[in-house]
């Protein structure tokens, strides 16, 4: 469903942040992205939707090639793909339901929705949604006046408003506690497992990702190292993904 | 750090201490600074007597009798002295020490049967030949005790001597009634209000031009506006050709639409029948509207067709209701002593305003649709045709675009210089444009995008800086040339200042602003549009407003000095004043002016913590 080919990404400064990276992606998977900090995680994920354009390479998604698309159908395909964030990305001046209804920019009429007019519909969906996560009661509050666990259960929120096929989440519980990052990795896995939408999230820590990751993909400074499930990540494939010196906790 | 003393190094310090004891004395004689003539006798002395009248604003008058007492007085004695007349007790005199004196010589003068606490000036009348009547030469100020009695010593002045009598006037005066707002006063209150109310239109007009142009000049917001050459081009051609289109169309309407005015009624039905037909027309249309990315070239023609219908049902709109304002003003009252007369003027003048930016405002509207249509079909030229027809098309507009863009700025530059040669204006500008657009098009591959949006914040930035450098006050003598003196042209000036200020510092807090939200409303398939009113203009909200009342602050102090060049406000007032040496009635414009300022000063401050 998902394609990349020979994806490359080199910043203007010169940095090159991915290296000749392939690997698909089946629908309804659960895949994983590891690597240390600044091994190109957030690259490859910015660069599937194109919040970063790619240097070189292909992203055919649904058969359709990405990297080709024009600026109004790279519209469509970005509504079809939600995205979750480390630090929640929620405009903090507005309300939660605002920010939930934010998810239905791609669908809606613009001049309407820039005037903060939203159909009925959308508006029960955005608070079914809220409910789903269970923070119905927070819509009305501002979104800065929520906990960064709540918070980042509205960026859910909003991804899931995209009815999307696919949601990228960047590092979605690098700034949560231990428990709360359960809690919002189990949303992830409800909404994979129960509404069937593929999951590619970066994460960090490897219970993590054996916990709730059908497939594992690790960079190692732009390079892809690993390309399968989990469990077959042994001492020396973890080395070579983390480095030498590198010691398994937990 | 170590320092090491070496004779180079004292010398290098020696020269440096010279060199900047030269740079001063320079500086001390182009700025003329002259101690000696701060302690000149003359000049110390009209210090003190400027210093002492803004001491005493005028802001009370009283009203006063006054009465004159005058005797005969011979400058000069004649041989053989003078007699001293009988004076008249019955009612105030003034006897004096001698009938007669030298120039500059001292006498004391009496007075008696004043009123009690009367006070007032003792004059010399000399003759004159010029005057008739005698010229009055100050010689002193008299204070009369509660009985009405008075001794003053007296210099008298150097005159020329005169064999006959010249004379003494001595002025009483007493208040009678309390104390008056005085007329001073009066004015500045007029003239205070003025002021406030012409920084407060220049904030709010010029406030709603830059917040607009402010997007257009952030950088983050531009740096992503990037456009294949096609549709570069494809729109500066559709803008020109659009701005013509609203011109022509409002001058149409408002030539057909004219006779219906004459019936209030028919103005009155169609400023309603208009609005409600756009409103349905509009809301038809967006709810028929097809996604973006699936238009044919055939619906985005219908697309257009459809907007240029619901502009003219807007601009039809606009000018009924304009019309219907002035008729409904000219119902009014047209009284101007009833109070709510000023009403009446507001309802003329918002008329007369809607009627003056309907072509302006149809010309840009207009000028935005044809640019974006042609934008469109430029931007499918380069998404689906073959890349070799594609560059074959490019090839041919660019320079058509180029040719037309070059003859345009060049018309423009014609206004100034009056060239009145086709050559410069026409043909150079066409061959020259068409070649740029020829090499351009050549030089570009097919699908490579421009970063247009850093080129016009680029150009929007200069103007921006360029516009602020000049200070309100040069601007408004510019106004002052063309709407005439007063606080009109004040407004303007201050206006077009707070435009260019306030689109820089409100550009600098989006660019500013956190780029994650930015990205996530993007990535949820948001427009441009959609992106700002959801990610940016949120975050903005504070800033913005501390900024305009910031600027609001700034211009109630502008707007004090503005008249000093004819902008109108206090300032021309104090100007006045000062000129005629009124320097009583200048404190009293001093004065509302520091009240003021110091008000608005309180007010930006504590508004500003609220709401940032
Ligand atoms: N906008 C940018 N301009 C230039 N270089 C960048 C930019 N963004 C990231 N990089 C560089 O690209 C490399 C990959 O960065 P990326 O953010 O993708 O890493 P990451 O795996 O997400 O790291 P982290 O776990 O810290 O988020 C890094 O070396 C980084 O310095
Ligand atoms: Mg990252």
């Amino acid at each position: 469903m998902l394609e990349i080919k020979n994806l490359s990404k080199v910043y203007d400064g010169g940095v090159q942040a991915l290296k000749n990276v392939s690997f698909s992606v089946e629908q309804g998977e659960f895949l994983a992205v590891i690597g240390l900090s600044g091994s190109g995680k957030s690259t490859l994920l910015r660069c599937i939707n194109r919040l970063i354009e790619p240097t070189n390479g292909q992203i055919v998604w649904d058969g359709q090639d990405v990297t080709a698309a024009s600026q109004d159908e790279m519209r469509l395909v970005r509504r079809k793909i939600g995205m979750v964030f480390q630090h929640f990305n929620l405009v903090t001046r507005s309300k939660v339901i605002t920010n939930v209804l934010a998810g239905r920019l791609g669908y809606v009429n613009p001049l309407m929705s820039a005037l903060n007019r939203f159909p009925k519909g959308d508006i029960e969906k955005a608070l079914s949604q809220l409910d789903r996560v269970g923070i119905k009661e927070q819509a009305y509050k501002r979104a800065d006046e929520l906990s960064g666990g709540q918070q980042q259960r509205v960026g859910i929120a909003r991804a899931m408003m995209q009815e999307p096929a696919m949601i990228l989440a960047d590092e979605p519980v690098a700034s949560l506690d231990p428990v709360l990052a359960h809690s919002i990795m189990q949303y992830l896995e409800k909404i994979n497992k129960e509404d069937g939408v593929t999951v590619l999230c970066s994460l960090h820590f490897l219970d993590l990702v054996h916990r709730y990751a059908d497939r594992a993909i690790a960079l190692n400074g732009g390079v892809l190292m690993f390309d399968g499930p989990p469990n077959k990540i042994d001492d020396e494939k973890f080395r070579e993904i983390y480095g030498k010196d590198a010691e398994r906790v937990g | 750090m170590n320092k090491k003393s070496s004779p180079i190094r004292s010398l290098a310090v020696g020269l440096a201490t010279l060199l900047v004891l030269v740079v001063f004395a320079y500086g001390f004689s182009v700025t003329n600074i002259n101690f000696e003539e701060t302690r000149s006798e003359r000049r110390v002395a009209s210090l003190t007597r400027i210093l002492r009248a803004l001491a005493h604003p005028k802001i009370f008058d009283y009203q006063f009798e006054s009465v004159n007492v005058e005797i005969p007085f011979y400058l000069g004695c004649p041989e053989g002295g003078v007699e001293v007349p009988d004076v008249d007790r019955s009612g105030a005199f003034i006897l004096t020490s001698a009938g007669c004196a030298e120039p500059k010589g001292t006498i004391v003068i009496e007075g008696h049967n004043f009123q009690g606490n009367s006070s007032g000036p003792i004059n010399f009348i000399g003759f004159s030949a010029e005057a008739p009547e005698g010229v009055l030469l100050q010689v002193g100020n008299f204070q009369a005790d509660a009985q009405g009695n008075f001794q003053v010593e007296v210099t008298l002045p150097n005159r020329q001597v005169r064999a006959e009598p010249q004379a003494i006037r001595v002025t009483g005066r007493v208040r009678v009634g309390g104390p008056e707002i005085s007329r001073e006063a009066q004015i500045t209150w007029e003239k205070i209000v003025e002021t406030v109310f012409m920084a407060l239109l220049a904030t709010t007009f010029g406030t709603m031009i830059a917040i607009p142009i402010s997007f257009f000049a952030a950088r983050n917001l531009m740096a992503e506006v990037r456009t294949p050459l096609s549709n570069l081009s494809l729109s500066l051609i559709g803008w020109p050709l659009g701005i013509g289109l609203g011109i022509k169309i409002s001058q149409l309407l408002s030539a057909w639409l004219t006779p219906l005015f004459n019936s209030m009624a028919v103005t009155f039905i169609g400023a309603i029948i208009f609005p409600v037909l756009g409103f349905l027309f509009i809301k038809w249309r967006v709810s028929k509207q097809k996604e973006d990315a699936e238009l044919q070239f055939s619906d985005r023609l219908v697309n257009l067709l459809y907007t240029l219908v619901a502009l003219i049902l807007a601009i039809a709109s606009i000018l009924f209701l304009g019309k219907l304002l002035l008729q409904v003003g000219s119902y009014l009252t047209p009284n101007k002593e009833v109070p709510l007369y000023f009403i009446r003027k507001f309802i003329f003048q918002v008329g007369d305003i809607v009627a003056m930016f309907v072509p302006v405002v149809a010309a840009l509207v207009s000028g935005g649709i044809l640019g974006g249509f042609f934008g469109k079909i430029g931007q499918m030229i380069s998404d689906k045709l073959p890349p070799a027809r594609g560059k074959i098309l490019t090839l041919i507009i660019t320079p058509i675009a180029g040719a037309l863009i070059a003859v345009l700025i060049m018309q423009g530059v014609d206004w100034f210089y009056e060239f009145n040669n086709p050559a410069i204006t026409l043909q150079w500008p066409a061959i020259t444009g068409a070649l740029t657009g020829l090499v351009l098009a050549i030089i570009t591959a097919p699908k490579q995008s421009l970063p247009v949006g850093i080129v016009l914040y680029g150009i929007i930035r200069t103007i921006l800086n360029g516009t602020r450098s000049i200070e309100a006050l040069v601007m408004a003598i510019v106004f002052v040339a063309w709407v005439g003196l007063g606080p009109f042209a004040g407004a303007l000036a201050l206006a077009l200042h707070t435009v260019a200020s306030n689109a820089k510092l409100y550009s600098e807090q989006v660019e500013s602003i956190l780029q994650g939200p930015l990205e996530a409303i993007q990535s949820t398939g948001a427009n441009r549009l959609q992106t700002i009113v959801f990610a940016v203009v949120p975050q903005i909200i504070p800033p913005y407003i501390s900024y305009t009342m910031y600027r609001w602050d700034i211009n109630v102090r502008m707007s004090t000095i503005i008249g000093f060049v004819g902008g109108g406000g206090i300032g021309f007032i104090l100007q006045q004043n000062i000129n005629l040496l009124n320097y009583r009635a200048a404190s009293v414009n001093m004065l509302a002016i520091a009240i003021v300022v110091a008000t608005m000063d309180y007010i930006s401050s504590v508004l500003r913590e609220k709401y940032v």
